[in-house]
């Protein structure tokens, strides 16, 4: 046995010296600089930083180097960076309100305050492919008009004011925040635990159990009240200073979705609300978030909970990408005596299926050559 | 009163001085009873005892709520040194503390007062370290249980007087439980749950 | 102080060199951490773990006593220990004034620039819904 663990360390060492060069690819090809991913492959940034749960743009456009463009080992890279750093401790709750707003939608109301910014956004563009972008492609300048100082209130706020929402849930006095990296997720989840699980799932599940909920798995009716991107200030307050420090801005997606309401014989109807919140422009995964947050909602809101998205403990179990994929692939690993014991099992089994078998059909086969 | 600008010093060397420390508190977890010495220096701030300093800088970050004895709660200098080179928040609800900090054993509270775990998580429960006199001289006791090949003996002078007495609820709360680390200047002694103590007398 | 988060550490080392500075030491060398950032349940709601973001800090000690401490996104212990050196001289009553300023006033200058250039650029893509409507032919 011993001797198979030797020469597979060999193996082993060897096949990451092949995976760098692999990595590398053709070294006549010019390789590929960290800024080059972040500034030009920003939205992958983006998602490596949300669902691996840690904003630094550096770091995140390293992981996607290091995992040579696969998104899901990047992120796994990333969190088992975060792993390795103390905490400072928690930031104040930033203020999406106050967001200095680089793109700002809403499909709910044509006139909003502030308007509609369109930023930079692939809607409206044709999904042909540009071969001008093949090399060399120098962008013209952005055009510029004036800015307005107008504040860009957010969409909930306003429909908020005429009582035709429910407001947002206010933490009690005291209450501590959830957090699943320092205590394991126990079901019922209240909300902010949800959306801490959410914020780092994998858009592509959120993705898709949104689209059930669209699909008529848990149908809930959704507008999007608002989507806006941009960025937000951070503070901390630091024990030993005694006050908020800033700490920079970051760049955040927001998506209010607006649902179908609800009332009861005590309370008025009113529209309800999903909420999504990512690092960068990641605008598929916060709309994907906020249908998941509303579906999540069907047992407080009193609705029946008989489709998947509906079913925390589903989704909230299945969101993460970094423990989904450490337990497909540990598949791949040796199971070399797990296996065996099956083959054993099995032999055994086929063993005792053939006698019964010979046993059953014995009295024919005397039968037969009788005849 | 210290300002920050007085303050002890943390580590010279952070990463190295807290690794270690942790070695050596994980040597004294593992080896029930056998006393292992704290090299690293740092400065202490009122009635700590510079092993129970190292601890704390290896310890306690903002995660590890602390439960502080009168002595040590009432220090401005003790707070302070916690709060700049930790950032661990002190409380004064020993029920939910990660670590409760006894300068001196006869201010230790009944041990109920403090976490002791759950049956599902045995390990949210308060970690107490107690600076005592001695930990090689003065009554001797018997220590048995995992990662002690038979029996261990330990000679030390501590406070107060019935703590490895008080200590057996240990026996019928398991899993759950209270983990105690002695210190006595840099050495360092653990009595963690599963440890079973006699005392052989003086 | 919001201005040097924002600022680049060569930036703030560029500025400060026009001050004669006065003696000062590490009271906390720059060390890496994170912290949580936190948003709001609906935007303004009851507050939820987002996710971490890397951060760095110091605290410098003048030797007239002023204490200053920098905090920053990212890992540049460079700069949280340049911004830890100005929120000391802020406080200091011969080198306040000059930090100001020298370093503060011209960084907040070059931010607002930034900011106003992002801004116009945004604005441009503002949709006008009345333009189609009023357009006169």
């Amino acid at each position: 046995m011993y001797v198979a663990v030797k020469g597979g360390e060999r193996a082993i060492e060897n096949a990451h010296r092949l995976l760098a060069n692999a990595r590398r690819g053709d070294q006549g090809v010019a390789e590929v600089s960290l800024d080059q991913i972040s500034e030009q492959l920003g939205l992958a940034v983006d998602r490596v930083m949300s669902e691996g749960s840690l904003y630094d743009r550096e770091l995140a456009a390293l992981a996607i180097k290091q995992a040579r463009g696969d998104l899901i080992e990047a992120i796994f890279l990333v969190r088992a960076f975060r792993a390795t750093l103390p905490r400072f401790g928690a930031s104040e709750p930033v203020d999406t309100g106050a967001m200095r707003v680089r793109r700002r939608v809403s499909a709910t109301f044509k006139d909003i305050p502030g308007g509609q910014i369109l930023g930079p956004t692939f809607d409206y563009t044709h999904r042909l492919l540009d071969p001008s972008l093949a090399e060399g492609f120098v962008p013209e300048a952005p055009a510029t008009s004036e800015a307005s100082s107008a504040a860009t209130p957010r969409v909930t706020d306003i429909l908020g004011r005429d009582g035709l929402i429910e407001t947002s849930p206010q933490a009690e006095e005291g209450a501590s925040v959830g957090d699943l990296t320092r205590e394991p997720l126990n079901f019922p989840a209240d909300r902010d635990l949800r959306l801490q699980n959410l914020a780092r799932g994998d858009e592509g599940f959120l993705l898709a159990m949104g689209y059930s909920t669209q699909r008529g798995y848990g149908r809930n009716h959704p507008f999007v009240g608002e989507i806006r991107f941009g960025d937000v200030e951070v503070e901390f307050a630091a024990e030993e200073v005694g006050f908020a420090v800033p700490l920079g801005s970051i760049e955040l997606t927001e998506c209010q979705m607006v649902n179908q309401f609800k009332g009861s014989a005590t309370e008025a109807p009113c529209f309800t609300r999903g909420y999504g919140l990512a690092f960068g422009q990641s605008e598929r995964k916060t709309m994907s978030m906020a249908l998941v947050d509303r579906a999540l909602r069907a047992r407080e809101l009193g609705e029946e909970a008989l489709a998947p998205a509906q079913d925390e403990e589903f989704v909230l179990s299945h969101s993460d990408n970094v423990q989904a994929t450490g337990f497909v692939e540990h598949l791949k690993l040796p199971h070399y005596v797990d296996f065996q014991s099956e083959l054993g099992l099995l032999r055994k089994l086929r063993k005792e299926f053939a006698e019964a078998s010979a046993e059953a059909n014995a009295p024919d086969a005397m039968k037969e050559a009788a005849e | 009163m210290t300002t920050i600008a007085e303050l002890p010093p943390g580590f010279v060397d952070k990463v190295l001085s807290a690794q270690s420390t942790f070695r050596s508190v994980m040597d004294a977890m593992a080896r029930p009873g056998a006393v292992q010495r704290i090299v690293p220096m740092a400065g202490t701030a009122g009635p700590m005892m510079r092993g129970m300093a190292a601890i704390a800088l290896t310890l306690f970050d903002h995660d590890t709520p602390l439960w502080l004895d009168p002595r040590m709660a009432e220090s401005t200098d003790v707070l302070k040194w916690l709060k700049f080179h930790t950032g661990a928040p002190v409380i004064q609800d020993s029920s939910i503390a990660a670590f409760a900090l006894i300068s001196d054993g006869v201010l230790l509270p009944d041990l109920q007062r403090f976490a002791l775990g759950t049956n599902e998580y045995p390990d949210r429960s308060t970690t107490v370290i107690v600076q005592v006199e001695s930990l090689d001289s003065g009554p001797s006791f018997e220590l048995r249980g995992p990662g002690i090949d038979g029996v261990a003996t330990l000679q030390a002078s501590v406070k107060p007087f019935d703590l490895f007495e008080l200590l057996r609820i240990n026996e019928t709360l398991f899993p759950r439980g209270i983990d105690v680390v002695l210190v006595a200047d840099d050495a360092v002694v653990a009595i963690p749950r599963t440890t079973r103590v006699t005392s052989l007398g003086v | 102080m919001a201005v040097l988060a924002h600022a680049e550490a060569g930036e703030i080392a560029a500025r400060l060199r026009a001050i004669s500075l006065p003696g000062h030491q590490d009271l906390r060398e720059p060390e890496n951490g994170l912290v949580m950032l936190r948003g709001r349940v609906g935007g303004d709601g009851a507050p939820f773990n987002l996710g971490e973001a890397t951060v760095s800090r110091a605290a410098v000690r003048l030797a007239s006593g002023e204490i200053g401490f920098g905090y920053t996104l990212g890992r540049d212990g460079q700069k949280a220990r340049l911004i830890a050196l100005c929120d000391a001289l802020v406080q200091s009553p011969e080198f306040g004034a000059a930090v100001e300023r020298d370093v503060i006033a011209p960084l907040r200058e070059q931010l607002m620039i930034r900011r106003k250039q992002s801004a116009e650029e945004t604005a441009a893509t503002k949709v006008d819904f009345y333009t189609m409507v009023r357009g006169e032919g």
